[in-house]
This record gives C-alpha cells, sequence and structure tokens, in this order.
C-alpha cells in the first residue's frame, strides 16, 4: 500500500502542557517538531485544569523547594521516586516564571508578584503550617497556560497536524521506536510521521469511569500505544478520585474553592474532615478528603434525599471572594445545578480524575524499560504529563502539582532531546512493511455486521467498562471486586474483537476514531484492575479494605504490567534524591 | 422531545439535507450535548460533531442552535423550544454534518499576533503587575475560541479573509492591553486599513452568542479609541 511518509526531527504526540511546552523548546531550536493533535490543540484538556500549578516562589508563604518536595514524598504515600521529585520542586520556580514570561495572565498581589492560594499537603518547614504554594490564574489556571503555550508555538511556527489521531508506534527490529503512524480524522488518510525522536504526551484515561471529571478525548491513548509496542505501564492502581465532583454529573470543582476557605459538611452539618485530618482538616491529600467523604456516606451521613452526596460549603467566602478567585466554579455551579454558591453549598462526591501510573520514564522525560538487572532507557523515545510515570506523583498526586509536572517534564523532555539529536543526526532505517498489522487494526473496523450474529456496539461495551471500572474499582476495594473487575474486562475485551459500527464514511468518522478510543481504554482498564488485585496492601489512591495497611517491607515497589500474558513485574522505588537526604517511609497524618 | 438536525456527507449525499430525531425520558438537567450522544449512541452513529469537555472550556462543540449560536454542551434542552433546529455554526464550509471548516478563522486568530511581545531584557523572575493592570485582562483572556462569535458576524460572512472577526480582535485587544507587552504601536499598525478591524459595524451578534459572556464589539471599540488617541 501507498503511504505518505514524512519526516521529522521530532514527533510530539499530544497538543496539551507538556507536549506544548516541549515542541516549543524544540522549534525555538530550529528542530523540525511535527505535533500531532486529535483535537485542535487549546481544545486539549489541560485547558480544564483550574486551580493552578505548585512552585515555592514564597509569594505569600515563606517557603522552599525542599518542602514542596516534602509534602510531595508525603502525599505520594511514598511512592514517588525522590530523584525525580527533587528534580520537579527545584525546577518549578524557573518553570512558573518561564511561564510568566510567555504571557500567562496569572493573577496577583498588591505587590504585583503572582498570586499563590493554598491548596492540599502543602506544609512548611516540612509539615508544619500550611503554605500557599499554588501559582493561579483565577479558576482557570489550566486554560491561561495551555493558550499561552500554544500562541507562544504558532510564534515560533511549530509545525501541526490539528485533528491526526496517532494510531501506533512504529518500530524495528532493534526495537527501537521510530515515529508513528497518524490518521487524518478528516479524510481517513493514513501517514507515516518518521522521527528520530519521539515524544507521547497524550494525557490520561478518565473515560475508564463512568463518572469522571475529564474530558471525552482522554482515552489514554498514548498509554495504549505503548502497551501494544510491548512496553509496560507502571503503577496503573493507583488513580485519584478527586474529592470535590459535582455530584453525580462529575464535572469537576477546583480544591481551590478550599484553598480559599471553603469546607465539606455531612447531612448534621459537621465539618467532618476535622475528624480525619485534624491539623490539615479540609486541605489534606486528596485520596484522604475523598476516603473520608466516601466513609461519611457508606455510615450514613450523606446529603440529600437518598444521602448520596456531602456538601462543600462556601457561601461563607462573600461574593467578591467568590467572584475574583473561582469565578469559573461559579459558572459550572449555576449552568449545571442552577445553584449560585454565593449563596448554596455544592454537593459533591469523589470523582475520577486523575492516572497516576503510566508510561515509566527517568527524570529526563526518557522512557525507561526493565532489563536483566535493573532498566534500561529506550533511545529517542519520551513520554511526559499525564501519561507518563516518572513517578513524581506515586500513590497519590497533590493538587497543583498536576500542572507542575506537565511543564516541568514537557521542558526537561525537550531539553534532553536536543542532547539526543545531537548524537543522533540521522533517522535510523524504517523497515519495509512496518505499517502493514497497523493498517490491519485500522481497516478491521470497515467488517459489516453480520446478519445472523448478534451486534456489539462500541458505545455499549464503553457503558460496561465504565460501569465495572466505577462499581468495582473505586475510592475503596477488595480482592472480591477486584477479582470480578479482571473477568469483566477480559470478556469485554474479547467481545471488542466482535463489535461493529455502521458508519464506513472516510469522511470525519467520528464513529471510527471512539472504536480506536475504545480499543485503547479497555487494555489500560485491564492493566488498572490486575495491577490493583495484585497489590495486597493500603497505599495513597489504593485502599483495600482487606489489606488495610501500607505494607512498606513487600510493597514499596512500582508495579509494571506488560499487555502480553498480562505480565505483572516490579521494581524498587527510587528513594535516593539528588543532592539532599532521602524522606524515609512514615505514618502519614494530616 | 423532537430535533431537527442539518445532515451532510459529502462522500454520499449531493446536497445537505434535514433529518428528525425523537428522545423520550429526558432527564432533568440534559444539556443538547448529551442529548446529541444519545442520539448518536442508541438511533443513529453516522451523525457527526465535535465535542470534548463537556463543560464550555475547550471550545469544540459550536453549532446553531434554534437559530443562534452557542455550545451544545452548557445548552439545557428543556430551555430550548421544539422540535430543536441544529446547524453547523453558519457562514464556514461544513466538513460534515456539524462539523465545519474553521481554517479561516484560525489563520485570523494568527493573524492578531496572540502572544506576549517584550523587547526588554527578560528579569529573572516575573514581570510584575498590579491588581488593577491584571483587572484589564478580564473579560479578554477566557476565550475558548470556538468561532460561535466570528460565525454569527455578517462582516466575517463577506470578507473571512480579510476581516480577522470579533475573536481574533479580541485577542488583539488582549494583548493591546497587557501591561507587559510592549508592541503596541506594532500591533495597532497591522490593524490599520479599511478591512481587519474596520469591517467591524458594531452589529454585536458576537456579543449575544458568545459562551462566555465576553465582549468582543468593546474591545473592537476600545481599539479603535486607541487608534484615534495615539493618532491626535
Amino acid at each position: 500500500m501507498n503511504i505518505v511518509t514524512r519526516k521529522f526531527d521530532t514527533l510530539v504526540i499530544g497538543a496539551g502542557g507538556a507536549g506544548l511546552r516541549a515542541a516549543l523548546q524544540l522549534s525555538e531550536a530550529n528542530v523540525k517538531v511535527a505535533v500531532v493533535s486529535k483535537v485542535f490543540p487549546t481544545r486539549s484538556h489541560t485547558v480544564a485544569a483550574q486551580g493552578g500549578m505548585n512552585a515555592a516562589l514564597g509569594n505569600v508563604t515563606p517557603d522552599s523547594w525542599h518542602w514542596h518536595m516534602y509534602d510531595t514524598v508525603k502525599g505520594s504515600d511514598y511512592l514517588g521516586d525522590q530523584d525525580a521529585i527533587e528534580y520537579m520542586c527545584r525546577a518549578a520556580p524557573n518553570t512558573v516564571i518561564e511561564l510568566e514570561h510567555y504571557g500567562v495572565p496569572f493573577s496577583r498581589l498588591e505587590n504585583g508578584r503572582i498570586y499563590q492560594r493554598p491548596f492540599g499537603g502543602q506544609s512548611q518547614n516540612f509539615g508544619g503550617d500550611q503554605a500557599a504554594r499554588t501559582c493561579a490564574a483565577a479558576d482557570r489556571t489550566g486554560h491561561a497556560m495551555l493558550h499561552s503555550l500554544y500562541q507562544q508555538n504558532i510564534r515560533a511556527k511549530t509545525h501541526f497536524f490539528d485533528e491526526f489521531f496517532a494510531i501506533d508506534l512504529l518500530k524495528n527490529d532493534a526495537g527501537d521506536i521510530l515515529g508513528a503512524i497518524i490518521y487524518d480524522i478528516e479524510t481517513s488518510e493514513k501517514i507515516i510521521i518518521e522521527a528520530k525522536t519521539t515524544l507521547i504526551a497524550t494525557g490520561g484515561a478518565g473515560q475508564l469511569f463512568r463518572t469522571n471529571t475529564n474530558a471525552s478525548i482522554n482515552t489514554g491513548d498514548g498509554m495504549a500505544m505503548a502497551l501494544r509496542a510491548g512496553l509496560p505501564l507502571q503503577d496503573m492502581e493507583f488513580f485519584q478520585f478527586h474529592p470535590t465532583g459535582v455530584a453525580g454529573k462529575g464535572m469537576l470543582i477546583t480544591e481551590g474553592v478550599r484553598g480559599e476557605g471553603g469546607y465539606l459538611v455531612n447531612c448534621d452539618g459537621e465539618r467532618f474532615m476535622e475528624r480525619y485530618a485534624p491539623h490539615a482538616k479540609d486541605l489534606a491529600s486528596r485520596d484522604v478528603v475523598s476516603r473520608a467523604i466516601a466513609i461519611e456516606i457508606r455510615e450514613g451521613r450523606g446529603c440529600g434525599p437518598n444521602k448520596d452526596y456531602v456538601y462543600l460549603k462556601l457561601d461563607h467566602l462573600g461574593s467578591d471572594v467568590i467572584k475574583k478567585r473561582l469565578p469559573g466554579i461559579r459558572d459550572t455551579s449555576m449552568t449545571f445545578l442552577g445553584i449560585d454558591p454565593i449563596d448554596e453549598a455544592i454537593p459533591v462526591f469523589p470523582t475520577a480524575h486523575y492516572t497516576m501510573g503510566g508510561i515509566p520514564t527517568n527524570r529526563f522525560a526518557q522512557v525507561v524499560v526493565p532489563v536483566a538487572n535493573g532498566e534500561e532507557t529506550m533511545p529517542g523515545l519520551y513520554a511526559a504529563g499525564e501519561c507518563a510515570c516518572a513517578s513524581v506523583h506515586g500513590a497519590n498526586r497533590l493538587g497543583g502539582n498536576s500542572l507542575l509536572d506537565i511543564v516541568v517534564f514537557g521542558r526537561a523532555a525537550g531539553k534532553h532531546i536536543l542532547k539526543y539529536l545531537e548524537t543522533n543526526p540521522y533517522h535510523k532505517v524504517l523497515p519495509e512493511g512496518v505499517a502493514e498489522s497497523v493498517l490491519k487494526r485500522i481497516e478491521r473496523w470497515d467488517e459489516k455486521q453480520e446478519p445472523d450474529v448478534e451486534s456489539i456496539t462500541v458505545p455499549q461495551l464503553k457503558n460496561e467498562l465504565q460501569q465495572v471500572m466505577e462499581e468495582n474499582c473505586g475510592v475503596f476495594r477488595t480482592e472480591e471486586v477486584l477479582e470480578e473487575a479482571v473477568t469483566t474486562v477480559k470478556s469485554i475485551k474479547e467481545k471488542l474483537d466482535k463489535a461493529r459500527i455502521s458508519d464506513y464514511s472516510t469522511i470525519f468518522n467520528t464513529a471510527r476514531i471512539e472504536a480506536f478510543e475504545l480499543e485503547n481504554l479497555v487494555d489500560i482498564g485491564l492493566a488498572t484492575v490486575i495491577s490493583a488485585l495484585a497489590r495486597k496492601e493500603s497505599r495513597g489512591a489504593h485502599s483495600r479494605m482487606d489489606f488495610e495497611n501500607r505494607d512498606d517491607v513487600n510493597w514499596m515497589k512500582h508495579s509494571l504490567y506488560f499487555l502480553e500474558n498480562n505480565l505483572l513485574t516490579y521494581k524498587p522505588v527510587r528513594t535516593k534524591a539528588l543532592t539532599v537526604e532521602t524522606f524515609p517511609p512514615k505514618k502519614r497524618v494530616y | 422531545m423532537r430535533f431537527k438536525i442539518y445532515r451532510f456527507n459529502p462522500e454520499t449525499d449531493t446536497a445537505p439535507y434535514t433529518k428528525e430525531y425523537e428522545l423520550s425520558d429526558i432527564e432533568p438537567g440534559t444539556m443538547l450535548r448529551d442529548a446529541l450522544l444519545r442520539i448518536k449512541n442508541e438511533q443513529d452513529e453516522s451523525l457527526s460533531f465535535r465535542h470534548s469537555c463537556g463543560e464550555g472550556v475547550c471550545g469544540s462543540d459550536g453549532m446553531n442552535i434554534n437559530g443562534k449560536n452557542g455550545l451544545a454542551c452548557v445548552t439545557a434542552v428543556e430551555t430550548l423550544k421544539q422540535p430543536i433546529i441544529i446547524n453547523p455554526l453558519p457562514g464556514m464550509p461544513v466538513i460534515r454534518d456539524l462539523v465545519i471548516d474553521m481554517t479561516q478563522f484560525y489563520t485570523q486568530y494568527r493573524v492578531a499576533k496572540p502572544w506576549l511581545i517584550v523587547n526588554d531584557p527578560v528579569p529573572e523572575i516575573e514581570f510584575t503587575q498590579t491588581p488593577e493592570q491584571r483587572d484589564k485582562l478580564d473579560g479578554l483572556y477566557e476565550c475558548i475560541l470556538c468561532g460561535c462569535c466570528s460565525t454569527s458576524c455578517p462582516s466575517f460572512w463577506w470578507n473571512p479573509d480579510k476581516f480577522m472577526g470579533p475573536a481574533a480582535l479580541l485577542q488583539s485587544w488582549r494583548f493591546l492591553s497587557d501591561s507587559r507587552d510592549q508592541a503596541t504601536d506594532e500591533r495597532l499598525e497591522d490593524l490599520e486599513g479599511p478591512y481587519k478591524l474596520f469591517r467591524c459595524h458594531s452589529i454585536m451578534n458576537c456579543v449575544d452568542v458568545c459562551p462566555k459572556q465576553l465582549n468582543p464589539t468593546k474591545a473592537i471599540g476600545e481599539i479603535k479609541k486607541l487608534m484615534l488617541k495615539k493618532m491626535l
């Protein structure tokens, strides 16, 4: 088959914060970079991030990167890699300053410096008073960042492939990744992008769960591509449930609401977080707050006619603070609930939000894979942002650390790619026929439904998947429900082979795109439930009712899931920091 | 609940047509995007439209709803008169069904040079900006590039290649208003001539339809005022 090939120095898959930050670095260095995105870049899900980005600027409270590091390690429930965390926290202030110079309209303090608000899990002096570390543009920080990064990229003349869906990575016999096959959504044309270096920056997989805070595009495409290329996914059992999604609907209500002084109440009007986290209260880590809400509801103290949510109260903040600092969530609340938070509390429930796991990388955003005695880097292959696992979030991410993660590691990837290209100036040879199996996978969706066979549709299966993930792999888990989840997801995967679509058009065929997305989601779902079933302890966001405690002797290690035979292996946590002493595991109290 | 939806697939259709759909058991609070997804998932997989975040921040699902441009994901179906008539955003080439080709719109966005231009040496800390200076960006930076405004503007319909349109001009004013930006003269010079800026006749459709309640007409007026001030 004749298929157009385009050659670039670097292929960036995904145009959210991580992809755009890396692309900017590269375009400015005159590297030929192709950014491939299934949506127009400013529609990437970074746009929906609200509360802000952590950096120890110390504009509001005294602060240091070292305290930020301590909080992040503790927040990760000691599963984060401390070298990567030190790198991120040290890089944070400069990274924010760069963004400001790019034009991000941060909110301001009286002295003209960047406004910072308190967020969960932040402390001064290694567990002391609450810190205010989250740099914010009102409650639209992700939007402000993404648009500024896109704008800088058009200034730098980055080459974009907008509305192209990346199908699969291409590799040679040695296993080197040499680019990808991409699919033009508008015309169905397939194109090979040959690249010396490839960065996967495709975001998370929140669509695994029925109720989630994520966009419909968050289907973990890059993670699934990595799996199909034989790479592992790390720590997939750790999925973050955000404490304050709009109950029953899922829209995100930023942690910034609690940062600005809002708090949660149960049906007795009790500020119940005081019982669970006497010191940090409503600004404990997200896993802690989500569990507390789930327990309140389970024990019958939920609000509403079915006692199935709690209230987030912020009417005491006054209309000025709400209009100035939280205008976006006020809009959301009025649009979807008909509630003006200036007068009334918002019903909330822990909602699927963030994929802590992902493609394993080191602190340079290089993808790493296990070998006989340790691990090695994949030459020329990088991953950054939510699809990657550096691992800076470990078992639980702190609010405000994801916007930080994407720009710090997008930038790190850009820097390392420049270095790599210096010593690897030529494209490696793409083997003949390398695209065949991928093209087959695409064409498979042109098969027609046979008349006598029971029809299975893509939306049906997606529903089933989201349902089982939500019911069996939520805030609290047990052996029994996870075993059931593994069986169900496996059967969904089998049924997917028999699923058919009814739209065979080559023009903007969204049914076919959704089929590709479901293929990706199912593999990631399997990675998640299999990793979760195996981990017999409770750590961070992974709470096993049958193994209630953290078990540092047996389980202070990263999971690695491989698609082939559903193999699970493990690797040690990198506890050694770059320059400072290790923070050893301690009991985690807030 | 009844829907009349514009359909066109250039591969198979010689001309656009309207297709009717009906949904029952509409839950309270259902947004138009939810309804369209139900139609797609339950009745007609071939219906094509863009959508993503579902909460009005990504700007993907702009469409013409009962004659007015808006975002499907933040439009409650209960508020709409039936049958609900859905068309693609007007004035742009249709790719398929409700999916339009936005190239012209994005090209004009680039014409605005929507990035901060600073000529001074860059400090090691942030450029400082007072809260009052920062307030000037409110109502400007929130644009989500959904295209509802520009595709409701008759001046943009007639001259999409020459008139920048409300969305792009809002960006022009966003950077002209930024105390950190140092390219005021260059930006104003770029906007001279009869088309780029001056094709705006203050019809104000843009203001009427903006799902983020922004006011491009006012921004355009401010640019004109600043130009005048510079000339005097």
